[in-house]
């Protein structure tokens, strides 16, 4: 099924007052962050997107795929990333992968060496093809997840639920799959991550309040932010490997 | 009353999903009740009961095998759920051996299984897998996307025609799609005479009847043996 748009249509509050954002559209490519406090209902907007919701979830919204609700299971619509999404077979990364292309009619060994290539372009330490899934530290088992969803799951809906934290290039990851042509939705409390999404929708009290695009000034803004971080991660990295940070030029 | 068969194996995720269904069900005014067949002992009657307050019996085979034990009560169950006046019977089934399904043609059959087991778990699991109407996979949450995938792909290879759905035991996400299957299935008339989808063994040895004691002398019925060299001589 060829996606044009998704549209999020309102529901209501926990109270059951009706949302003030009345709708959400998006297209392909488009990246949307959600943003709110614990507990103002992020995860449940995601919830809502990964069952096509027709008016018959808690929030009573309704999800139009091409401006029509789905009446039949989405299979294959949409895929999911989070912070709890672990590996739990026994196998190498590449007979993951040749697993994974297998299941999906693909030919995997033509597939391996870009997925590798963006699964290290996506995290520090480098993941080889012989490692076995095992081993691959929380950073590595997200770069592998996010190379292997962009190129190798066809699903054109990508859902993320707080993965900030996974030591991974995250700015890197959300260009990748969006720039597959994916629609990507991420819940995130990252200023960074937050700035790095062409529109935010803030969440609170269970509703959608307010969609925002970043503006002229935010993305300069955002800028400053993302400078700041990679001095963050670099000291980070430094310090974790073990050395010191006399040989970092002040900023 | 809709009556629907739920299997699985232990821990699959049934009862969870079970009661995310019913939830949902009561949102639209529909009325549950359910039946747990287990072998030895059980709580999850006291489940239904006491997180839904719905009506919820257990019957527990004790010393009888437990798939003869579910198929010869399956009528006396359902007679039950339509007393308590309610608009769908879940049974919920478990201790069966992979070797049996309790599901029955004509009544919609719900296998349950986790995205744990192993990639070999969908090829293992028999006729309780192959002949569900509905698949439904759990612990998506904790699994990767491609596993999750792949896991899709090996059930469908093994039973072609079911539908397959991601619930999430924990949160509910997902129990929309049973919800809306739940429509299209038949109301339960008189079981007898119904078949079951697939038959179950003859077991009738002296085990059966409580014999614990090893050895051929203590062995009296329908007995068969490893076909290895020193028997067959
Ligand atoms: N519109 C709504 N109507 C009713 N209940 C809702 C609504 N939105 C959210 N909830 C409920 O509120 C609770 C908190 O929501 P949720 O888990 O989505 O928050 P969150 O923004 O993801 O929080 P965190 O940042 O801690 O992950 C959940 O139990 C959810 O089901
Ligand atoms: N993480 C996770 N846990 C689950 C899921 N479904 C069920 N569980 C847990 O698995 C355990 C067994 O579930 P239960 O419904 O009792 O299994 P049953 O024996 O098949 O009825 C419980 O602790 C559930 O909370 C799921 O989708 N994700
Ligand atoms: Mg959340
Ligand atoms: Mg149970």
């Amino acid at each position: 099924m060829i996606i044009e748009t998704v549209t999020i249509l309102a529901g209501h509050d926990k109270q059951g007052n009706p949302e003030p954002s009345e709708r959400v559209d998006l297209r392909p490519g488009d990246s949307l962050a959600l943003v709110g406090p614990t507990g103002s209902g992020k995860s449940e907007l995601l919830s809502d997107i990964e069952q096509a919701a027709c008016g018959d979830t808690r929030s009573g919204r309704t999800i139009l795929i091409n401006g029509e609700p789905l009446t039949k299971a989405p299979s294959g619509m949409v895929a999911t990333l989070s912070q709890k999404t672990n590996f739990v077979m026994d196998a190498s990364v590449e007979q993951f992968i040749l697993l994974h292309a297998e299941s999906k009619g693909r030919d995997g060994g033509s597939l391996m060496a870009p997925l590798m290539k963006m699964t290290n372009s996506l995290c520090g330490e480098s993941v080889s093809q012989e490692m076995s899934l095992q081993v691959l530290s929380g950073g590595q088992s997200r770069a592998l997840m996010i190379a292997d969803i962009a190129l190798l799951s066809d699903t054109p809906i990508v859902l993320i639920d707080e993965v900030e934290n996974a030591g991974i290039h995250k700015f890197k990851a959300l260009e990748v799959l969006a720039g597959h042509n994916k629609i990507v939705i991420s819940a995130t409390h990252d200023p960074v991550l937050i700035l790095m999404n062409n529109t935010r929708l803030v969440m609170r009290n269970g509703a959608m309040t307010a969609l925002l695009y970043a503006t002229k000034n935010e993305r300069r803004h955002a800028e400053n932010l993302k400078h700041m971080d990679d001095i963050l991660m670099r000291a980070r990295e430094d310090l974790r490997m073990g050395r010191t940070l006399e040989m970092q030029e002040e900023t | 009353m809709k009556l629907v068969t739920i299997a699985g194996a232990p821990s699959a995720g049934k009862t969870a999903v079970t009661l995310h269904l019913i939830r949902q069900l009561d949102k639209d005014g529909k009325r549950s009740a359910a039946v747990k067949f287990d072998t030895l002992g059980t709580t999850d009657d006291q489940i239904y009961r006491e997180r839904l307050g719905i009506p919820a019996i257990q019957g527990l085979s004790d010393y009888l095998c437990p798939d003869h034990y579910f198929v010869s009560n399956l009528e006396e169950a359902c007679a039950w759920g339509k007393k308590q006046e309610v608009d769908f019977l879940f049974v919920e089934t478990a201790g069966l051996c992979y070797r049996c399904a309790p599901h029955v043609k004509g009544v919609p059959a719900i296998t349950i299984i986790d995205n744990l087991g192993g990639m070999e778990a969908p090829r293992k699991m028999g006729p309780a897998l192959i002949l569900a109407d509905v698949v439904v996979v759990t612990k998506s949450d904790i699994v990767s996307q491609a596993e999750k995938e792949v896991f899709a792909h090996r059930i469908s290879q093994v039973n072609k025609t079911a539908r397959i759905v991601h619930v999430n035991g924990l949160t509910g996400t997902g129990v929309l799609h049973l919800r809306r299957i739940s429509e299209t299935w038949p109301e339960a008339n008189a079981l007898e005479g119904l078949s079951l989808r697939y038959s179950m063994p003859a077991s009738i040895c002296s085990y059966c009847t409580g014999e614990t004691r090893i050895g051929k002398r203590f062995q009296s019925g329908n007995v068969e043996k490893l076909l290895l060299e020193e028997n067959a001589a």
